[in-house]
């Protein structure tokens, strides 16, 4: 992280979201799954507004009193739906927007990430335009001010053969067929976002669209008790012959409409064009950070198990047949550029493992250049060289976790992966049963925090041995910690790093067998 | 399943995030245009006279023609840009010329403004020029009216009629 003001927002927002997960508990926290919270949003929309279709008078003259009539004379469910519809949408663009800011301060935008960046553009556009046409569909005084403002915006490129903004001159120049127009964009607009948002994420593996139920629930339940609080109200009826004064606009949708009344349409469409364009180039605009090198497979020790392209967060690695002498019907590839070298394939691959018989310069069947498995063994060995007493501890966890530095010492002996969900279960058995340390503390970031997606998820599982490749059983579970730490916790994981040592050291010593010898490679 | 000690945090969070949703949906409140002002609109698109005159065909030249584009007169398509202007009280607020639309330059030139005016008497004059001669005003129209607070008065061009109209 190079620029300082974003490295105080994003220890902000690790903080805010730790506060958070102490108030509301961490499954219920919107924090970490924003995306999908905003899908969750786009379906109480969708859904909604197929109810306020049916009711809805497709007139200039009678609109705005058919939408009246189910807010006031069916306010306990008409008006309900349509509260849902207004704020859920609110709430879909909050959590648009939030998703955007957090991708930005964890980082997650650029290299292999960029296509989902990219396409996530456009869907600030559709998110937007879904919105305003359906408050022109109110045909309240609100509505005749957004249908002028946005129609004389669109006027101002001159591309449109006539003027948009003399469809709202007077009352008799608007027809019927134009609202019938405007509800086609309004239904239209959301089936290209929801198409959008599929190519959004048809990138990344195991894209979770799905918010836990309890938020989904909880979420649900204060949209229903918001919308009958606080109604969706309309303003005045459209009336063309006078101007709007005082409104009570969307702010969520309508916040560039004052700028184009004080500056103009120029300021509007330079303003809408250079904030659309610097995003979507913000992925090429990250100097100075060398990508690194992509995983790459060991064809004879590829197995064709597919066990790494389940745990990829990105689906960079496939199995293609293989017609080789090998005996195995697929071999793994990996496609570089949507490789973030983190380092979970060569976890889950089963020859990623410390005890299989491998000489002086341990292969695996899929593996990270910059950080081989070989190289990971030798620098465990080196790490715990030397450590002394009896709650020796070596810290496994992710760089972009906790300063693990800061826990070095005399009994403790720390290593930096790319990922804590490139750390392959087996690696702990080994420290273990090699006597390298007498415990491993396994840190990882909080879920949803990970800097490359499901680090944390996969190690937990691993772990917990519910997810291949396993943690073995017969490890004793009081010599492994496995604990949460953002970039701001390192003196919080001190702590439980101080108390797993204090446990540790209470034990009774494991009794190894003789032939168990130390094995020092670097 | 939400824990005990979760639940008031979470009521607290439903509600911050209720609050949240429900003030911007609606506010704060914004003035768009002043009460007590009218507001007077500009919204005219009107084609400019063609700029050469049209020539008749000789049997010849209509003989040479497909049978479906044998019309006696021989129009250009290009026309001339638009010229207009708008005092209200004498003074000038409004000025511009518009070249037509369409790459050959052949359609309608399109003028739009809009202005806040107090409410009350003024007199309104538009004046449009669409022909070849820079000196002459094609058009010419005064109107004295009372506006009333928010009313919106459109000054626009009746093709029918071929006058400026007010309304």
């Amino acid at each position: 992280m190079s620029n300082p003001i974003k490295k105080a927002l994003r220890n902000g927002l690790f903080r805010v979201e730790s506060g958070w997960d102490t108030l509301v508990g961490r499954e219920s926290n919107p924090m970490y799954c924003l995306g999908a919270m905003s899908w969750f949003f786009f379906w109480v929309v969708g859904a909604s507004g197929l109810y306020l279709f049916i009711p809805y008078d497709t007139s200039a003259v009678r609109a705005w009193g058919s939408i009246e009539y189910i807010s006031k004379e069916q306010w306990y469910w008409g008006g309900m739906i349509r509260g849902l519809h207004r704020y859920g949408s609110d709430a879909m663009v909050l959590t648009m927007m939030l998703h955007l800011l957090r991708e930005w301060l964890l980082d997650r935008y650029h290299g292999a990430r960029w296509f989902a960046w990219f396409t996530g553009v456009p869907l600030i556009w559709m998110v937007f335009s879904s919105g305003i046409t359906g408050y022109w569909l109110v045909w309240d005084e609100l509505a005749q001010y957004l249908a002028i403002g946005t129609a004389e915006w669109l006027d101002f490129l001159g591309i449109f053969g006539q003027s948009i903004a003399r469809n709202f001159m007077n009352p008799g120049a608007l027809t019927d067929r134009f609202f019938t127009l405007l509800i086609f964009i309004h239904i239209a607009v959301p089936l290209f976002l929801l198409f959008a948002m599929w190519i959004h994420i048809l990138r990344i593996n195991r894209a979770n669209t799905n918010p836990p139920r309890q938020l989904v629930i909880g979420s649900g339940l204060m949209l229903v008790l918001l919308s009958l609080i606080h109604p969706a109200q309309s303003h005045p009826p459209a009336d063309l012959g006078k101007t709007t004064a005082l409104l009570n606009p969307d702010w969520y949708y309508m916040a560039l409409y004052p700028l184009y009344d004080t500056k103009g349409p120029l300021i509007a469409w330079a303003v809408a064009i250079g904030v659309t364009v610097f995003l979507s180039l913000m992925p090429w605009m990250v100097f100075g950070r060398k990508r690194r090198a992509a995983a790459e497979v060991s064809p004879p020790d590829c197995n064709g198990c597919g066990v790494c392209t389940f745990d990829c967060p990105f689906g960079a690695v496939v199995m293609r047949p293989r017609e080789d002498q090998s005996g195995h019907e697929k071999i793994a590839v990996v496609q570089p550029d949507l490789c973030t070298s983190c380092g979970m394939c060569m976890a889950s691959c089963n020859r990623t493992n410390p005890f299989l018989p491998g000489g002086e310069n341990r292969k695996t069947g899929i593996d990270i250049p910059d950080f081989t498995f070989d190289l990971m063994i030798k620098r465990i060995s080196a790490r715990t060289h030397g450590l002394v007493g009896n709650n020796r501890v070596l810290v496994l966890g992710c760089e972009h976790g906790a300063k693990l530095d800061h826990l070095r010492g005399s009994s403790v002996g720390v290593l930096e992966l790319h990922c804590t969900g490139m750390l392959p279960p087996s690696l702990i058995d080994y420290v273990l049963n090699k006597d390298l340390a007498d415990g491993v503390l396994v840190t990882a970031c909080r879920p949803g925090e990970c800097f490359y997606r499901l680090g944390p998820e996969w190690t937990e599982l691993r772990l917990a041995g519910e997810r291949v490749p396993k943690l073995r059983g017969a490890v004793s579970r009081d010599r492994v910690k496995l604990s949460w730490a953002a970039s701001t916790e390192t003196k919080w994981l001190m702590g439980d790093l101080a108390e797993f040592r204090v446990a540790l050291a209470e034990l009774p010593k494991p009794e190894r067998p003789t032939t168990t010898k130390r094995r020092v490679a670097e | 399943m939400i824990k005990p000690q979760h639940i008031a945090g979470q009521a607290l969070a439903y509600t911050a995030f209720a609050v949240m949703i429900a003030y911007f949906a609606s506010s704060p409140a914004y003035h768009h245009h002043s009460p007590d002002n009218a507001l007077v609109r500009l919204s005219l698109t009107h084609a400019g006279q063609r700029l050469g005159d049209c020539k008749e065909r000789s049997p010849e030249e209509l003989a040479a023609l497909p049978p479906n584009m044998r019309s006696k007169q021989s129009c250009g398509r290009e026309r001339n840009s638009v010229t207009l202007e708008m005092d209200i009280d004498g003074v000038t607020v409004f000025s511009q010329t518009a070249k037509p639309a369409g790459l050959s330059g052949d359609g309608r030139s399109r003028f739009y403004d809009s202005r806040e005016v107090p409410a009350g008497r003024h007199l309104i004059r538009a004046r449009m020029r669409d022909g070849n001669n820079p000196a002459v005003f094609d058009y010419d129209e005064l109107i004295e009216v009372e506006l009333a607070p928010r009313q919106v008065f459109v000054v626009d061009f009746d093709e029918e009629n071929k006058k400026l109209s007010f309304e």
